[in-house]
């Protein structure tokens, strides 16, 4: 182990009297970039741009939402609010938060030198913002921004102004990017891993993202199909989606759903890795059942592609179909559950410290759990019948994507900032952070199972009386969490400012290859592969 | 380390400073922004296009160019070359589950679609209600009879043709890559030309059809659901031969020029891989769209 960080240092040294080599400098660095920790941090302050974005446009619809009646902003403009929150949430918070970690330490973790194919790797990312550009420049058109849910189901999403064709291939563009992206994730991992880093040696993350690379490549072209269809259905005369011409909308949601239940998965995998690397280290034992954890991440991306119809239970199905979906659906049950037991059991008897990382891993533990069982109440075929298309429905994504996947990506920022930076970030503001969010959250979503319960429909600026204190409640806490986010994007900045130097392991109980690099971690690192024995190899070490 | 201007074997080939992916995301904002606006009516929405084009197909060469040089100076060893299989063979996977959804769409709207339509199973009281009377037998354009009465293609005329010349391009490719392999650089040209020549030569056949169906037939792409899933499907096998078609140009110009070893070839490979792609696509469109 030390002679790889001593060979480490060999190669800051040398980079600094290269100029080919050393970060070049100015704003066309950022642009021709093809080092994947530039292209990391490029994600990853995207993301964290489109989350605020994001996040605006879900406090106007809380502040709408705040009082029954109709008082801040029209329906119209409300509606454009929840489709475009949805959007720029999955494709530019989420989605690029993960394949920014995937790039930061993925090469790191595997002891490559970089991702497979760095040109594409920087037009991956040059999508992005162009794809958002396009997208959110659709609410300044006359017509405003798409306003039929990000689901974009027929006929209403056909209905769209002059803003659709924009819409339509903004999210060509997106699937473009993740595409590239993902095929990039799975060449580097199986092709660049350093001689001895079996494939189970791998760290966790590194496994999640090789399922979910697979499954972004699987999907994404199907959702530019159905798009596609969408398309022609508006300008070219096809009848898709129209019964008049021996079409359906009703296949618009399966060919959608048939991506989009994989897509959720999309956006946990990656979190899933991301908890089974921090656990271990602050509870300062190896991962319980590593192979198990291995298997289960698989099956949950086998499963994920036979569950899309629960999100149409209510659509008009044949009772064999119900009766398929549902049960596919509770099976993801099982290997779920198999990681939250090991998650667990990896703790039992550990010697634990909570610093900020594990308390927001610890909190995706319980609350993620939570979204589970809703999610499980829904997929009940009769009982979906009634919370279908409710708040309850809204509570549900809300803890598996708030508190699940935002929650994970929270916590690996916080756990590999030091690693990226060369700073501590500040503890006691984290801290501060976690307690803030982690409350605010709860005061933000847990009414919301009570509101869907009690019938009041997703998606409505207005809404009946008996609503009203849940709704205020839920904004107040909608307010108060959007606070807290602020404070983290200042932590952020400044642990990249200064702060206490960190060391190269950052945390006691870390292990794995990125954490014999030096802290900040050099610009090129592991030029040559490292040697790996047990020592370096992360949690995942199946000795164990 | 990766030196940006000394090959070295033992390294993986890291480039520096890639000014092409910004130019072709601008250029790819340009044209479907363009396509966007005409979509909308408006006029300088084909100029954008127009545009947006031109600065694709210029980081194409660009690009490529880079790529072909850098492969030809030697710099870049196994490792590398694994990487970029590996990125073909993924990318092609990508490409079938695009087709995917519309052979999907296909599948569902004649296995389930059409028949409760006309009231099979659950769709007994919709078919009373609404479509009394629709006959729900393939090919249709629906109970609204959308775009009017229509003739299909008939599988065993020029589709069977297509399917020949496409199975034989398959094997000329194929020689193509023998003679490659032994060192045979004039044949190995000359398999390629006829690969190209088959492949435009299906281009050509198809389009002959599509003018025929339009004028004759009556079959449009607005012909109800048959019209959708016949031209979406054909129409995008149709622009991915024209690509496979041009890959293969460009490839044939390369080995023309001496580029390509006997077992240093991933250009050749990547291309032939996708054309056997887009073979394996057509047998699927000749079997589910004109046969059955
Ligand atoms: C324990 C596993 C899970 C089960 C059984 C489950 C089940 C369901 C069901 C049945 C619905 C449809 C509800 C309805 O519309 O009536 C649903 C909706 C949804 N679920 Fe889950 N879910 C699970 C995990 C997840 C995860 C991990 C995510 C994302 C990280 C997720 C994200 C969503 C989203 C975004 C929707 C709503 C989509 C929309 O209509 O806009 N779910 N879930
Ligand atoms: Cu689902």
């Amino acid at each position: 182990m030390s002679s790889n960080t001593a060979a480490a240092h060999d190669h800051t040294h040398d980079h600094t009297h290269d100029d080919h080599h050393g970060a070049p400098k100015g704003l066309l660095r950022w642009v021709f970039t093809t080092n994947h920790k530039d292209i990391g941090t490029l994600y990853l302050v995207f993301s964290l741009l489109m989350f605020l974005i994001g996040g605006g446009m879900a406090l106007i619809i809380r502040a709408e939402l705040f009082q029954p009646g109709l008082q801040l902003v029209n329906p119209e403009f409300f509606n454009q609010m929840t489709t475009m929150h949805a959007l720029v949430m999955i494709f530019g918070a989420v989605m690029p938060a993960f394949v920014g970690l995937a790039n930061w330490m993925i090469p790191m973790m595997i002891g490559a030198p970089d991702m497979a194919l760095p040109r594409m790797n920087n037009w991956s990312f040059w999508i992005l913002p162009f794809a958002f550009t396009m997208l959110i420049g659709t609410l300044f058109m006359p017509s405003g921004g798409p306003a039929g849910g990000w689901t974009l189901y027929p006929p209403l999403s056909l209905q769209t102004g002059n803003s659709f064709a924009f819409v339509i291939f903004a999210i060509h563009m997106l699937g473009i990017s993740s595409i590239m992206g993902a095929i990039n994730v799975i060449a580097t991992i199986l092709n660049m891993r350093a001689p001895g880093m079996t494939l189970l040696r791998m760290p966790l993350f590194v496994w999640s993202w090789l399922i979910t690379a697979f499954l972004l490549i699987a999907v994404m072209p199907v959702l530019a199909g159905a798009v596609t269809m969408l398309l022609t259905d508006r300008f070219f005369d096809t009848t898709f989606f129209s019964a008049a011409g021996g079409g359906d909308p009703v296949m618009f949601q399966h060919i959608f759903w048939f991506f989009g239940h994989p897509e959720v998965y999309i956006m946990i995998l990656p979190a899933f890795g991301i908890i089974s690397e921090i656990i271990p280290t602050f509870a300062r034992k190896p991962l319980f059942g590593y192979t198990a954890m291995v298997y289960a991440t698989a099956s949950i991306a086998f499963l994920s592609f036979i569950v899309w119809a629960h999100h149409m239970f209510t659509v008009g199905m044949p009772l064999g179909a119900e009766l398929f979906f549902m049960y596919a659906t509770m099976v993801i049950a099982v290997p779920t559950g198999v990681k939250v037991f090991n998650w667990v059991s990896t703790m039992w008897r550990g010697a634990m410290t909570f610093e900020t990382p594990m308390l927001f891993a610890l909190a995706f533990v319980i609350l993620f759990t939570i979204g589970g069982f809703s999610g499980l109440m829904l997929a009940i075929v009769p009982a979906d019948f009634q919370y279908h298309d409710t708040y309850f429905v809204v509570a549900h994504f809300h803890y598996v994507l708030v508190t699940g996947a935002v929650f994970a990506i929270i916590a690996a920022a916080y756990y590999w900032l030091p690693k990226w930076t060369g700073n501590m970030y500040n503890e006691r503001l984290g801290k501060i952070h976690f307690w803030w969010s982690v409350i605010s959250v709860n005061v933000l979503f847990f009414p919301q199972h009570y509101l869907g319960l009690a019938g009041m429909p997703r998606r409505i600026p207005d809404y009946a009386v008996q609503f009203a204190d849940y709704n205020m409640i839920s904004s107040i806490g909608g307010f108060a969490f959007g606070l807290a986010q602020l404070l983290f994007a200042f932590i952020v900045w400044q642990c990249a400012r200064g702060g206490v130097k960190a060391t190269a392991q950052v945390w006691e109980g870390a292990k794995g290859l990125e954490w014999t690099l030096p802290s900040p971690a050099p610009y090129h690192t592991f030029d040559e592969p490292p040697k790996i024995d047990d020592s370096v190899v992360a949690h995942g070490d199946v000795a164990h | 380390m990766t030196h940006a201007d000394t090959p070295n074997p033992n390294r993986y080939f890291v480039p520096h400073n890639a000014p092409w992916p910004i130019v072709g995301s601008i250029g790819m904002t340009a044209l479907l922004a363009g396509a966007a606006m005409s979509m909308n009516g408006t006029a300088a929405g084909k100029i954008s296009m127009l545009a947006g084009f031109a600065i694709i197909v210029v980081m194409l060469f660009g690009w490529f160019g880079q790529v072909v040089k850098e492969s030809v100076n030697g710099y870049y060893n196994s490792q590398v070359d694994t990487s970029f299989r590996m990125g073909m063979i993924w990318f092609i996977f990508s490409e079938v589950m695009f087709f995917a959804a519309f052979f999907g769409a296909l599948f569902y709207a004649r296995v389930f679609m059409v028949p409760w339509l006309g009231g099979e199973g659950h769709g007994v009281m919709t078919n009373a209600l609404l479509w009394q009377g629709f006959d729900p037998v393939w090919p249709t354009n629906g109970p609204a009879a959308v775009g009017g009465g229509f003739d299909t293609v008939p599988a065993f005329g020029v589709p069977l043709v297509n399917t020949l010349i496409l199975l034989t391009s398959g094997l000329t490719v194929t020689m193509a890559h023998w003679a490659l392999k032994v060192g045979q650089r004039r044949s190995l040209v000359l398999w390629l030309a006829a690969t190209v020549a088959l492949g435009f030569f299906f281009v050509y056949l198809q389009a002959e059809e599509y003018i025929h169906a339009y004028q004759e037939l009556g079959l449009t792409l607005g012909s109800g659901i048959y019209g959708s899933t016949f031209f979406m499907l054909t129409g995008f096998h149709g622009m991915h031969v024209t690509l496979g078609a041009i890959m293969l140009t460009v490839i044939m110009f390369r080995a023309a020029k001496g580029h390509f070893t006997a077992d240093n070839h991933f250009g050749f490979e990547g291309v032939a891989w996708y054309w056997h792609f887009v073979d394996v696509v057509w047998l699927g469109l000749f079997v589910f769209v004109y046969v059955v």
